[in-house]
């Protein structure tokens, strides 16, 4: 039943594939070469490495600066900015994202700089998502203006884990609440909270009190991210060796379920598996991964993805920049960027990607936005024939129906366990019927450069 | 030394050998009898190969030896046996020395262990042959050393090499007294009425006690303490009074020049350029170059090419007369066709053949699997050239749902299945996954009609997927061993409560002296077979020995028992278990399968059950929630990743109804645990 709606879907929006392969894409020699659309744009974003301490949880690339080198840092940063624009030749950047690291120690001249470098490159509309990741510290708190005047216009605040246990009951949640004030002030209803879920000696009540007291406090955008342990950090070896526990698999399943379940009464609508909104506040810079669009990474550890037009490319490519500040920023001087591995995504790879982003979202994936990255192969021809995903479709993990494919409320918390099927239903698919012009390129094929030009 | 060896064995043509592994199955299937063995050779894998200065050394008197001075008065065929570690090699890389068979260096360490694992693990698997020339008294004196395997799994070695000889020397070390091992060799000996001579070695050793170790002599064995010598096989103390001994204690073979030529076979080996090598023992006449001789087996004719002593190595002689102990070869082509235990004669004189041995069955039965599938041709070749060395192993084609293709292979015994195991990993370089060792069991049919299809009452079982309804059968039989437990007696109580827990009865249980003692036991043989030995030598702190006997079979209460995921039994967890061990054996797999079965999308529930009662359940809780809540910023390879891989298992895995297992659950249960 599902099948025969699928395949009269995917007859419907025949005509719209062919009228798009109809223009100039189909002129180069690959047909899957992303349309236009895809590689005129691009988002930003923009890696600040330092940090003022190292929370014992986090394997983020980030270090405590030794010396202030701003100066420089903030010179690189823009001067790589200019090199990966003028690589991606995108005409338009949708959203700047400044992360880090905690980019908010940055002075917000830092910021207008590099807002300053792209607006010579391009016209940056007013319109333009240009977040910057804070943390509530009072030195920070004071800047939001300055931040705010050299052009930020959305705040994602990350609330640390203590001043979460005690919010509004001492010094430093003070803090933390007046940070968010101020940003409300400053960008209303385009602050976002980051919260984190899972951490040691969290219970499910203490995790219910916490949020209920972020509800009252927040704007009109919450991220919950879940603590993982990554190898390496404080936190590993401290549970490793029995001095930290954290909540088991069961109880952080209940703290999320429970979660989800209260910022919907409050009336904020998830829109991916960590991501909550009311009021249409979306993050429009995260969407745009989720979306399988363009992204330019910029700084120190920085990740990519996108078609370098600019050297005559023409697939998207995987990029990531070198990892420790001093030698990244020695690369920039040197060559105008810092860019230390390069991979041509397979058309097999790109498609993997955009399945595995999309379908974190709760809209899942239309058949629409499919078509944009396979224009050959519909959803339901890839998918719809599958027992394995037919039993998720029955189980009610999944939806595969004429808006496109999606999980259910209850699917997108075991999302992880559904991939892997779909991954392998595509790769089946792509691969027992290889693009017509798989002489041009056959997938598997990535091209890795240590250092390239 | 070996790893050349393994390099030249891959050089040989390869087609013949695969040829001779086909023919090799292929009898194994039309026969039936996967236990029975043919033809068996432990033998050294390639006996070209020598050391070069040592053929050098025995060239010299290559043309000097006239076989025929000595009269059999003047022979002595003798063995070593001892328990492991206790110095046998090191005594005979001693005699070799003394008597000039191989020149006096420091390099002289076990010489006729040859390979890597013997070496490795201080023991001998593979019996090998040397002639000593000694002197005594003016006389010179031509003595056969048959070195033997130390341990019981290689007792039907031992007995084959015991057949050959007169009188063996029983080494103890003068420090740890009699071992398990001590005491089964022993009775081999004995009950074979050879000579013993026991000596107490390693008296260099600073906490040495030969009085001791000769009063548990004397007490056990019922030998006088006179009787025993002394000495330090390192050092060289004494060991000239072991040679001294072997001619004046131990009486010449019983032979004569004057019967017709009469040979028993009690080794073989291949030789890929001249064929069959037949290690035999003459027991009257005399044989020459170019003689016509036959097989009492298969009644075959051939032709002497060669023949020779093993002085280790091989040393060519024009003849070999009665009481004498040698190699022969004669254009056989096959291993087959030197059968142990065959009697050869001269074609125009016939005479009545000698004993043969029983063939050894296997008694330890594994799985063994490529780690992938795509290594299989390479796992295939690897053991069919270890069997061709090792013809005690019986082979037979198996293959798994979850493992793939592979092969069930019969082993003597544990040891001898580790042994095997290594050989194949060192010398094969193949990594293999080896299943829980199994024992085979028997089924007393009741039903005519089973009866008639099978052709006997009785049958053996050695697959779970062929153990027959009980309502089929009147009587289920478990292969039984006596276990010979030594200890100090302060281990003594939890060493039987161990065995108890074994379902093992004890028979016996003296003092050998005023510490130690020694237990027997009758065990169910698959009591021991998995991890029986490594509790035993921990709880024990290494200090108890053990060693046993096969011991028939008894009647057993045996039941067949599925595991269940989801209600769908998984075939090749099926396993045969007795009633009392049902329970324990379904409830420590289960937990085995829950501990590497990933949590899925639902409930998994992992039973063990027999016939349609479950007798234990673990349960694999759903996932509530699987996905990562975390903000990439873009950084999305290592999840990509990590997905793909997951996809990539995800084809691998084996789909019991809704149910994916991955290979890793089967093994985790299957395989034998690591110690």
């Amino acid at each position: 039943m599902i099948k025969l709606t699928c395949r009269a879907a995917g007859r419907v929006l025949c005509p719209g594939l062919r009228c798009f392969s109809g223009g100039e894409v189909t002129e180069h020699a690959s047909g899957w070469i992303q349309s236009p659309h895809l590689t005129e744009q691009a988002s930003l974003y923009v890696h600040w490495p330092y940090c003022l301490r190292r929370c014992s949880y986090c394997n983020f690339n980030k270090y405590i600066p030794k010396k202030n080198n701003d100066h420089i840092m903030t010179k690189c940063l823009q001067w790589e900015t200019d090199t990966l624009l003028q690589l991606s030749q995108v005409s338009c950047i949708t959203s700047v994202f400044f992360g880090g690291g905690t980019p908010s120690l940055t002075h917000p001249s830092t910021i207008a700089a590099i807002l300053e470098t792209l607006s010579k490159r391009m016209s940056l509309s007013d319109e333009a998502e240009i977040t910057l990741e804070v943390n509530p510290t009072p030195a920070g708190m004071s800047k939001l203006d300055d931040f705010v005047r050299a052009g930020v216009n959305r705040f994602s605040i990350g609330v640390q884990d203590e001043d979460l246990k005690s919010l509004g009951r001492d010094h430093s949640s003070q803090e933390a609440l007046k940070t968010i004030e101020e940003a409300r002030r400053l960008c209303p209803g385009r602050v976002s909270v980051d919260i984190m879920f899972g951490r040691p000696k969290q219970t499910v009540e203490s995790w219910e009190k916490e949020l209920s007291e972020l509800l009252r406090i927040c704007d009109d955008h919450v991220s919950l991210y879940q603590l993982t342990l990554e190898r390496g950090t404080q936190l590993f070896k401290q549970v490793q060796c029995g001095e930290v526990t954290v909540p088991a698999e069961d109880v952080t399943a209940e703290m999320y379920q429970c979660a989800r379940k209260t910022l919907q009464q409050h009336g904020f609508l998830q829109y991916e598996v960590s991501n909550f909104a009311r009021h249409n506040s979306v993050s429009h810079h995260n969407m745009s991964y989720w979306r399988g669009k363009q992204y330019i990474g910029v700084g120190p550890g920085a990740h990519g993805r996108f078609v370098p037009l600019g050297e005559g490319g023409v697939f998207r490519e995987a990029r990531t920049q070198t990892l420790e500040p001093d030698v990244w920023i020695r690369e920039v001087q040197q060559r105008g960027h810092g860019t230390r591995r390069r991979i041509q995504l397979s058309r097999l790879e790109l498609l993997q990607e955009v399945l595995v982003m999309g379908m974190r979202k709760t809209r899942g994936i239309s058949h629409k936005h499919w078509e944009l990255f396979s224009p050959e192969m519909g959803l339901c021809e890839i998918f719809g024939a599958s027992m394995d995903v037919q039993q998720l479709v029955q189980s009610g993990q999944l939806i595969l129906d004429d808006r496109g494919l999606c999980c259910s409320w209850d699917g997108l918390a075991l999302l992880d366990s559904i991939l892997p099927t779909l991954l392998v239903e595509l790769e089946r698919q792509i691969l027992q019927k290889p693009h017509r012009d798989h002489s041009v390129f056959t997938d598997g094929q990535t091209k890795k450069t240590s250092n390239p030009q | 030394m070996s790893l050349s060896l393994a390099k030249r064995c891959c050089e040989a043509p390869l087609t013949r050998r695969v040829l001779q592994f086909k023919m090799f199955r292929r009898r194994i299937q039309s026969c039936n009898l996967s236990y029975t063995v043919w033809r068996h050779r432990w033998m050294k894998k390639l006996p070209v190969v020598t050391n070069s200065s040592r053929r050098m050394s025995s060239h010299q008197d290559k043309d000097t030896v006239d076989l025929s001075k000595f009269p059999v008065d003047r022979i002595r065929n003798f063995c070593i046996i001892a328990h492991i570690d206790h110095g046998k090699s090191t005594l005979a890389d001693r005699l070799l020395e003394i008597t000039g068979a191989i020149a006096k260096t420091e390099k002289n360490k076990q010489v006729l262990d040859k390979l890597q694992v013997e070496r490795e693990r201080g023991i001998t698997v593979k019996a090998q042959t040397a002639s000593l020339f000694y002197s005594h008294q003016g006389e010179q004196h031509l003595l056969n050393l048959i070195d033997t395997p130390g341990h019981v799994d290689f007792s039907y070695e031992v007995s084959r090499s015991i057949s050959a000889c007169q009188g063996v020397l029983l080494i103890i070390d003068a420090n740890q007294g009699i071992q398990a091992q001590t005491v089964a060799n022993f009775y081999l000996a004995f009950e074979a009425q050879l000579t013993i001579i026991p000596v107490v070695n390693k008296i260099d050793l600073k906490n040495a006690d030969p009085e001791r170790v000769e009063s548990q002599i004397e007490k056990v064995f019922d030998i006088p303490r006179e009787e025993c010598i002394r000495i330090s096989a390192k050092l060289g103390t004494n060991v000239e009074k072991v040679l001294q001994a072997v001619v004046e204690r131990i009486p010449p073979p019983v032979a004569s020049t004057e019967d017709p030529f009469k040979a028993l076979v009690f080794d073989s080996n291949f030789d890929h350029y001249r064929g069959v090598v037949a290690n035999i023992a003459v027991f009257g006449g005399r044989v020459r170059k170019g003689d016509k001789i036959v097989s009492a087996h298969l009644g075959k004719t051939y032709e002497v090419n060669e023949l020779g002593l093993l002085r280790p190595d091989e040393h060519p002689t024009q003849k070999l007369f009665a009481g004498q102990v040698g190699y022969i070869i004669a254009g056989m082509k096959d291993v087959k066709e030197a059968q142990i235990g065959d009697t050869l004669y001269l074609q125009e004189q016939p005479v009545e053949a000698l004993p043969g041995f029983k063939p050894a069955k296997a008694m330890v039965f594994a799985g063994m699997y490529p780690m992938d599938q795509s290594e299989y041709p390479g796992l295939r070749s690897a053991i069919e050239r270890l069997t061709l060395n090792d013809s005690s192993v019986t082979v037979q084609r198996d293959s798994s749902l979850a493992l793939g293709a592979g092969w069930r292979l019969g082993f003597l015994g544990l040891l001898h299945m580790e042994v095997f195991n290594q050989r194949l990993e060192q010398e094969y370089n193949a990594s293999v996954i080896v299943t829980a060792p199994t024992v085979p069991y028997k089924a007393v049919l009741s039903s005519a009609k089973l009866i008639k299809e099978h052709g006997s009452e009785e049958i053996t079982i050695v697959n779970p997927a062929q153990f027959p309804e009980r309502s089929v059968v009147s009587e289920y039989l478990e292969p039984m061993v006596l276990g010979t437990i030594l200890a100090p007696d302060s281990y003594t109580g939890k060493i039987m409560s161990l065995c108890l827990n074994r379902r093992a009865v004890q028979k016996n249980m003296v003092y050998i002296d005023d510490q130690r003692v020694m237990m027997k036991y009758l065990f169910p043989l698959n009591e021991i077979v998995v991890d029986f030995y490594d509790l035993l030598k921990s709880l024990s702190s290494g200090y108890a020995s053990f060693d046993y006997e096969n011991a028939g079979y008894q009647a057993a209460d045996l039941i067949k028992m599925d595991i269940l995921l989801n209600g769908r039994p998984v075939e090749e967890l099926t396993t045969v278990v007795h009633r009392q061990r049902a329970y324990s054996t379904g409830k420590a797999m289960c937990e085995r399968l829950k501990d590497s079965i990933p949590r899925q999308m639902f409930e998994i529930a992992v039973q063990a059950a027999i016939g349609s009662k479950v007798i234990a359940r673990e349960t694999i809780k759903a996932y509530r929630k699987n996905v990562l809540a975390k903000c990439y910023g873009g950084d999305i390879t290592r999840k990509m990743k990590l997905l793909k891989k997951q996809a990539e298992g995800k084809k691998k895995m084996r789909r019991i109804g809704n149910v994916e297992v991955p290979k890793d659950a089967f093994i985790s249960v299957l395989k034998r645990k690591e110690k």
